[in-house]
């Protein structure tokens, strides 16, 4: 029986487990399963510090005793002394592993005193938080004093670390399997190239360690291995050490008792599959009684690299322009890369592309001491303006080894812009991981110039397997990298062959969605009796594990790699419509190399894309479009939003899931937004829509084979139209669509797969009013929303599409609907401080829930919860702050609020005539102003709906951001707070059902 | 530098040489441990071998003279992927690249080395043979060298054995036959409060029960087990003291009282075999050297540990005597095994 709220996984497939529940995770909600389930076990260590958190909770709580629950593997004994920082160091004590010197606090008094005590910097860390959120270091007293106001809140313990800073010492990770018989093994080492001070999951982490001696590796690995038999592991664990590698002293810094993001980089980075061993466990096998799926051999040994893995974060910070590039002890990072080499430059360069990422313009000295996430770029630059390594050493305390591989990546750049690009020249090159785009840029001239002529030296790459042994023995998997050196161990697959291009990186608008797609992919094509060949390079990813495809190649997502590929296998085609824009991106590239594109064609995804192009097909299907122009400079956009008249909607026209698109309401606006947002220029067009106000929006996921056209459903965003499909709660069927609306949506959608020559996978977005059903955008490939609606009606979209990109037809009859399903959407806000939180056109969440119910409400409420949001409380609190044009809704929202009881405070503006409402002085202007209320915890939910603008000083950004720290809902759309309210009236009825139950 | 390494099987690959220029024959075995490469080159079990380490970075760390596990360097040659054109550590008292080279060792980089090991995988390991030089290399002339090389007849342990007895530590008395001894293996005991007298390979065992003697430990060292007979009749005349094998001792102590040893197509080099403790019924994760292993063990001994994945023999236990395949010393490696030691203590 598996629990997640989770649409966009594979793990809330229905073949994954016998009974799936799609259910908020809360403890009332698991307490109903168990209940209705009685299960015999509960394995807590797979699902991450949600799932630990909560198998603690149950325990905790009792549940698990009074339904008489074992724990499978690790169990809660050994979870609470790896948890718990006090017994933790206990525990260290006793069996003699240096610890840094610390303290748990839960008082600022205590905390204090021990800062004083150690010496400032300290390190905060809050327990059990999921990515080490609201922890910091605090180099003097305020700043202790503001870090440990957010570290107790977030703490599900309201326990705090104070801890003695050990900024600069070399930060190293071993990830260890236990049996319950004892045995102990070590799967990977992993040494951070940013030092300690930057949380693991924010540094750049190569694997294996490489400036450990055999002393110093054995001497962690044995620590590692104490502290895990001491502990009592269960199942697999992850084990930080920091060491000061000028005297070989060193510390355990923490250990998670689970599999974790870090055990998933393990798995990848040697091939050896740490969470099924782990499971198998769980179940009690010991090492040598589990086989090694790579080799066939036994489990029980460790595993050897013969090549280099590179992890590099992928950060948001293209998102979020307002908030601060400074990396440090939190999560601000949304995903990561993998790149495989034999040396570390290859490794380097192969990760940096894969990223893929604008490098903007900047400062390198601004990034080095205080690291950001463009340091890797600044000490490149400092390199190349002739610094130093001891000098970059000492600014950024990161190892000589290191600095000096860079050292030498940059001399040789300069070697290769400098000198004739000879065979050996290029060969070095390439072998040192540089892309032909790169070299091309070097010495001014085109990729594919460059390309041809690596290609008439006979340069071209080789393919290595990952084995987990170093070659020793005879691996059965498929999982490739590329070198160049002599021999390809990837001879071409044998019989009809599909490569699927995998969406790289898990970024904000490039969500887990994607890869959920691409995996489908695979598994849809050995359905259907073709080979897969799968392309990715996130390690966090079913698409990359090594059984979901025939064939993986570990692989950046460019031209260049992905082509090398094509021409290594030459498959019978390629399908560039499931990964996100990273794949489709490629499409035209890869078409005119002379890729065989299968489902719609590069014609048919540029006629998408191109809005003049698509703006003439809607003309010639006479299906309407908001009014829209095209502005090369400012005076041309003024002119274009005063005619079709404001507010508008812009969007520069190389836009990714709505970067930098705004709803603007008049003029000045319009100047900023031009001045301050984007780069207009010529070749930088700025687009405008007109926004249709108080209108619903909705979108289709559809699949075609050409011929029929399968309506997966009409979804209907609950807030107004204007915001990000991404970031809208969505619900499926529609509720306030009339039947002929309906059919008009399915007749346009029809019209336009065919007017586009779509084949496979479409999504398009809507915006109806006043009967008129307007269409915003089509996209001819796979939407975030496709493993919502798959999961919704029951049937896989993904698969679907793959039969129809294979040739084959599909029926076209219409999905049941035997229930409402929700979308809500989860959001990185908290971990990036600085942000806002208020919803629009640009897209912000990072992941999403699903609630089913057998009423729109409940379905709606279960979303909400599953993403954290919900009221507890006796004497629950409101805070509102509405803008001028939503507060017509005053009367009714205050109505609703007060049969629930809620006490409520709010603005002069927004409540002052509301009967018993509390008006709250503006910040600052008197006490207790919103800020002070909400951080006393007095309020339990905010509705603000933010003014457009954004700027930090506001008082409704504070309230906002205040609200985000403190853990309580923040609504920022009128819609949604009625919504919400609703189903807040019935939480009382609160069902859980298996989908499938859910489904009859 | 060029650099060329020639196989018997007709491979041959050009790369870019280091350490001395000269040229030598071995056989060509490979190493899987990720770290530990001054451990290894200066493990006299590697005398009369070319070796490759699988991992591609090589000297990131330099070499410091602790990690020394004899006074020089064992092997005939080395071949890495990359070797690290500067080192960082704490320890490091000169770059491995200058310590081969003064060591007169020398090898190849720039290579293809996991083709190397895949090669060796299939076939078996081979005699080759390594050439660096800064003039044209004759690979013709290499190759034909290669012919009269056969590493199976060579008594390696005579040429690596001590020529004089040494002593060491203070406690229980152990006679030490050194048929190429790690010094990891003497740290361990010395630990151990033991009095440690390294004796040549070819001592009788009246030279052995002279210095009367606690318990005798058997050590690892180079070469096909079968034609040390001396070494063999001095351990079987030995019998009636607590003794403990250790690698190439352990292969002789099956010689010793009947058993017998086979080559192993491309042998056990790494540090990290898992090892079954039959008795114990645990998993240790070992380090490894070895070309040769019993096949078939003694009468009267009992088969103690088995590696996990060929089932080949990794221990067994006599009266008073026991041996392992593998190294308990590590160095490098895993520590796990040194609890071995603690036996042989407890047994004197």
């Amino acid at each position: 029986m598996l629990v997640n709220s989770n649409p966009a996984t594979i793990q809330t497939d229905r073949d994954i487990a016998d009974r799936i529940y799609i259910e908020p995770l809360t403890l009332g909600i698991l307490e109903k399963i168990i209940e209705k389930e009685k299960p015999d076990a509960l394995l807590a260590t797979v699902g991450g510090q949600t799932g630990l958190n909560l198998s603690m909770e149950l325990f905790r709580n009792g549940i698990l005793e009074k339904y008489n629950i074992k724990f499978l593997g690790t169990d809660a004994a050994s979870i609470e002394i790896a948890e718990s920082r006090e017994h933790f160091n206990r525990l260290m004590e006793k069996i003699g592993i240096p610890i840094l010197p610390g303290k748990v606090v839960k008082d600022f008094k205590t905390a204090k005193e021990f800062a004083e005590s150690i010496g400032y910097p300290v390190i905060v860390r809050p327990s059990f938080t999921l990515g080490g959120s609201g922890g910091g270091t605090a180099y003097d007293e305020k700043e202790l004093e503001k870090i440990l106001d957010l570290a107790v809140r977030l703490s599900a313990t309201q326990e705090t670390l104070i801890e003695k800073s050990v900024l600069g010492w070399g930060e190293f990770e071993y990830e260890v399997v236990r049996d319950s018989a004892g045995n102990t093994q070590i799967i990977c080492n992993m040494e951070n190239i940013d030092p300690m001070g930057i949380h693991t999951g924010e540094s750049i982490v190569v694997a294996p360690s490489q400036t450990l001696s055999d002393v110093d590796h054995q001497s962690l690995r044995n620590a590692s291995l104490k502290i895990v038999n001491a502990i009592g592991i269960k199942g697999s664990c992850n084990v930080q050490l920091a060491m000061n590698q000028q005297t070989g002293e060193y510390v355990v810094i923490e250990v998670n008792p689970r599999l974790s993001r870090s055990s998933s980089l393990a798995s990848k980075a040697t091939g050896y599959p740490i969470a099924r061993v782990a499971t198998k466990i769980a179940l009690g096998k010991t090492l040598h009684e589990i086989k090694n799926a790579i080799t066939d051999t036994s489990a029980a040994f460790e595993p050897s690299l013969d090549y280099v893995v590179l992890k590099i974060p992928r950060w948001p910070f293209d998102k979020f322009p307002k908030t601060s590039r400074q990396i440090g002890t939190q999560m601000k990072s949304t995903g990561e890369v993998m790149a495989i080499g034999r040396t570390f430059q290859e490794a380097l360069n192969k990760a940096i592309r894969s990223l893929e990422i604008k490098i903007p313009q900047f400062n390198p000295d601004e990034h080095l001491k205080n690291a950001t996430d463009l340091r890797i770029f600044a000490i490149m630059e400092s390199f190349r303006n002739e610094r130093s390594v001891d000098l970059i050493h000492e600014i950024t305390k990161i190892n000589r080894w290191f600095l000096h591989r860079i050292e030498d990546m940059i001399k040789l750049e300069k070697k290769i812009a400098e000198n004739e690009l000879s065979q050996e020249l290029l060969l070095t090159a390439k072998r040192a991981g540089f892309s032909d785009a790169q070299i091309a840029l070097l010495k001014h001239t085109n990729e594919l110039k460059i390309r041809n002529l690596r290609k008439s030296f006979g340069i071209v790459p080789t393919y290595k397997i990952v084995d987990s042994c170093a070659g020793e023995f005879e691996a059965l998997t498929p999982y490739y990298y590329s070198v160049y050196e002599d021999e390809n161990e990837a001879e071409p697959l044998k019989g009809k062959k599909i490569v699927v291009i995998g969406a790289g990186p898990i970024r904000i608008g490039q969500g887990i969605e994607f890869d959920y797609c691409c995996s489908h992919a695979a598994f849809a094509l050995r359905d259907l009796g073709y080979k897969s060949i799968m392309i990715n390079n996130n390690p966090e990813t079913v698409s990359t594990d090594f059984d979901s495809s025939d064939r993986l190649y570990f692989e950046p997502l460019t031209f260049e790699d992905v082509m090398n590929i094509i021409e290594n296998e030459n498959p019978d085609g390629v399908i560039v419509q499931l990964g996100g824009q990273t794949s489709i991106n490629l499409a035209h590239h890869l078409s005119e190399a002379g890729a065989n594109i299968i489902g719609t064609s590069t014609d048919g995804i540029d006629i998408a894309e191109d809005r003049n192009r698509f703006s003439k097909l809607m003309r010639e299907l006479s299906l309407p479009q908001p009014e829209n122009g095209t502005a090369l400079n400012e005076e041309e956009a003024l002119e274009i939003a005063s005619r079709i008249s404001y507010p508008v909607v812009v969007r520069p026209s190389y836009v990714i899931a709505g970067r930098a698109m705004e709803i603007v309401r008049n003029e000045s606006e319009l100047r900023r937004y031009i001045t301050e947002a984007v780069d207009v220029s010529e070749r930088k067009p700025v687009l405008i829509d007109r926004y249709i106000d108080n209108a619903i929006e909705c979108e289709v996921d559809a699949v075609t084979d050409g011929t029929n056209v399968f309506i997966g459903g009409i979804m209907e965003h609950i807030e107004p139209a204007g915001v990000h499909s991404g970031d809208a709660n969505i619900v499926l069927p529609s509720l306030r669509l009339s039947d002929v609306e309906k059919e008009m949506i399915v007749d346009y959608t029809k019209k336009i797969a065919e007017g586009i020559g779509a084949v496979g996978l479409l999504n398009i977005q809507y915006v109806v009013k006043d009967g008129i059903v307007y269409i915003l955008e089509a996209n001819p490939r796979a939407s975030r929303t496709v493993p919502f609606v798959s999961k919704a009606i029951g049937i896989p979209m993904t698969k679907l599409a793959v039969k129809a990109m294979l040739g084959e037809k599909i029926s076209s009859t219409p999905p049941k609907h035997n229930h409402y399903a929700v979308k809500s959407i989860v959001f990185p806000f908290l971990k990036l401080m600085g942000t806002d939180i208020k919803l629009g056109p640009e897209m912000r969440s990072t992941g999403e829930t699903m609630g089913i119910g057998k009423t729109f409400e409940m379905a709606y409420y279960k979303a909400l919860l599953a993403a954290g949001i919900t009221i507890e409380s006796e004497k629950p609190a409101a805070f509102l702050s509405f803008r001028d044009e939503d507060k017509k809704h005053v009367p009714e929202l205050t109505e609703l609020l007060k049969k629930l009881r809620f006490r409520i405070y709010g603005t002069l503006g927004t409540v002052g005539s509301v009967e018993g409402a509390i008006a709250i002085p503006k910040i600052g202007r008197g006490h207790p102003d919103a800020v002070e209320l909400i951080e006393s915890g007095t309020i339990n939910l905010v509705v603000n709906s933010p003014t457009q603008g954004g700027h930090a000083h506001t008082d409704g950004f504070k309230i906002r951001r205040a609200s985000i720290q403190k853990g309580i809902p923040c609504i920022t759309t009128i819609n949604t707070a009625f919504e919400f309210l609703k189903a807040l009236e019935k939480t009382e009825e609160l069902e859980v059902r298996t989908v499938e139950e859910w489904a009859k | 530098m060029k650099a060329v390494l020639a196989l018997q099987d007709g491979t041959v690959l050009h790369g870019i040489g280091f350490g001395a220029k000269t040229e030598r024959v071995g056989e060509l075995v490979f190493n899987t441990s990720m770290t530990g490469y001054e451990e290894a080159l200066t493990d006299p079990s590697y005398a009369g071998q070319i070796l490759l380490m699988t991992y591609p970075l090589i000297g990131n760390y330099g070499t410091n003279g602790n990690d020394k596990e004899s006074d020089k360097i064992h092997v005939s040659g080395f071949v890495v992927r990359q070797i690290s054109p500067d080192h960082e550590h704490r320890q490091a008292d000169n770059s491995l690249n200058s310590f081969l080279g003064q060591q007169g060792i020398p090898c190849i980089s720039g290579i293809d080395t996991r083709f190397l090991v895949r090669n060796i995988r299939d076939k078996g390991v081979m005699p080759a043979a390594i050439s660096v030089s800064n003039n044209e290399i004759d690979v013709k002339n290499l190759l034909s060298k290669i012919a009269d090389f056969d590493y199976s007849a060579v008594d390696f342990v005579s040429k690596v054995t001590t020529s004089t007895p040494k002593v060491f530590g203070k406690g229980k008395k152990v006679a030490l036959i050194d048929f190429g001894v790690k010094m990891g293996i003497v740290r361990e005991l010395v630990k151990r409060n033991c009095e440690v007298h390294i004796l040549p390979s070819y001592s009788t065992s009246e030279d052995v029960k002279a210095i009367e003697p606690d318990g005798i430990l058997l050590s690892n060292g180079p070469g096909n087990p079968a034609i040390l007979t001396q070494a063999h009749k001095t351990i079987r005349e030995l019998a009636d003291k607590p003794m403990f094998g250790i690698c190439l001792g352990h292969q002789l102590l099956a010689h010793a009282f009947g058993g017998s040893t086979y080559k192993l197509k491309f042998g056990h080099r790494g540090s990290n075999h898992g090892v079954h403790d039959l008795i114990k019924n645990r998993i240790s994760i070992t380090t490894q050297n070895h070309g040769f292993a019993v096949d078939k063990i003694p009468e009267k001994f009992e088969l103690t540990h088995i590696n996990v994945n060929d089932k080949s023999v990794e221990g067994m236990k006599g009266d008073n005597i026991f041996s392992v395949q593998y190294h308990p010393e590590a160095s490098p490696g895993p520590h796990d095994s040194t609890y071995l030691f603690d036996e042989f203590v407890k047994m004197m």
